[in-house]
């Protein structure tokens, strides 16, 4: 690609990506929230959390060694700790930890 | 008020920190093998501003020159954030003058954090999402730049570091499964992209999925709202 073109390919990539980001405010900009989309707003938080964790996890290998045991196991650890003590710092540097020692040893 | 909120936001992004700080010197690792300038990787951090996307841009930006499909790559890619939008409707349309950088700035980690975030008092919702967006981004360009320009002096082995995303995001999941007695919802997430996941594939779930979710939760809504009403 010349440095034009390449220039281009980031500002359509930039394009693209605020799309989807300012879309919803776009689509809605002026109206009061229809209910059945402030519907999805409450409840859409919860269920997007869940995506995002299963999106992270997507590569993982169940069916071959080590049989995701690192990422369940730490996802475990995170959860626990989490539910134990409700520190995000705690919770995540414990479950990082786990991991890191993990795909070292299993 | 500022000095108060970035306070509160350092806090709030610390686990963004540590993951952009190794997601985003891999990347710019990444940008200066393929052989793109440090200014690209300026550029894109900058202006994209969008992980696993700069990510596939990393081979897009080294092939010939398709705008269109690039676009359409781009869309598939990021359709997630429709969902960010979605949730933060109310709260970033009352931003005022902070809603465009908010909307901008809305990655997958920003999201998180401020969907989850405790506001202290006195702080003015707005201001406290600006700057957990600001200091997010700022970790993100700084850490690409650094790792375009000297990535290849780090020597020790970081691998599994970025496991720190997945457990933010399994600590959120976990914090809100703990305040809430709907429970519905997460678990049309979960079991949700669990099943498309296993029917359609590690790269092809994330749009189905969606669908299924936003499908789940419609056909959930009178009894959900029937049960916030009962517990109101």
């Amino acid at each position: 690609m010349t440095t034009v073109q390449t220039v281009v390919t980031v500002a359509v990539i930039a394009l693209g990506t605020m799309l989807t980001r300012f879309a919803p405010f776009l689509v809605l900009r002026s109206r009061e929230l229809p209910p059945w989309v402030a519907y999805l707003g409450k409840t859409l938080p919860c269920a997007v959390m869940g995506l995002l964790v299963v999106y992270c996890l997507k590569n993982v290998d169940l069916t071959s060694h080590p049989f995701g045991i690192p990422e369940l196991a730490s996802v475990a650890v995170v959860a626990a700790l989490h539910v134990w003590k409700r520190s995000t710092l705690l919770s995540i540097a414990g479950g990082t930890a786990l991991y890191m020692l993990l795909i070292r040893l299993v | 008020m500022h000095k108060k909120a970035i306070r509160a936001a350092f806090r709030s992004t610390i686990p963004v920190l540590t993951g952009y700080a190794f997601l985003g010197l891999a990347y710019g690792v990444l940008m200066s093998g393929a052989g793109h300038p440090f200014w690209l990787t300026l550029l894109v951090s900058l202006f994209v501003y969008a992980g696993s996307m700069q990510y596939a841009a990393v081979s897009v930006l080294a092939a010939p020159f398709n705008p269109v499909g690039v676009l359409v790559l781009t869309l598939m890619i990021n359709a997630r954030h429709l969902f960010y939008g979605v949730s933060m409707l109310r709260e970033y349309r009352a931003a005022g003058k902070y809603a465009p950088y908010l909307i901008f700035s809305l990655t997958d980690e920003t999201f998180s954090v401020n969907i989850s975030a405790c506001v202290p008092d006195g702080v003015p919702r707005p201001v406290f999402y600006f700057w957990t967006s600001a200091l997010d981004q700022l970790y993100w360009v700084a850490a690409s730049v650094l790792g375009a320009l000297a990535g290849n002096l780090i020597t020790f082995d970081t691998t599994g570091i970025d496991f720190v995303m997945t457990a933010l995001f399994v600590s959120i999941v976990t914090g809100q499964w703990l305040d809430s007695k709907e429970h519905r919802p997460a678990l049309a997430g979960i079991c949700g992209s669990l099943v498309c996941l296993a029917v359609f594939g590690a790269d092809d779930f994330i749009l189905p999925a969606m669908a299924v979710i936003v499908l789940a939760l419609l056909a959930m809504r009178r009894p959900i709202e029937r049960k916030e009403a009962e517990n109101a």
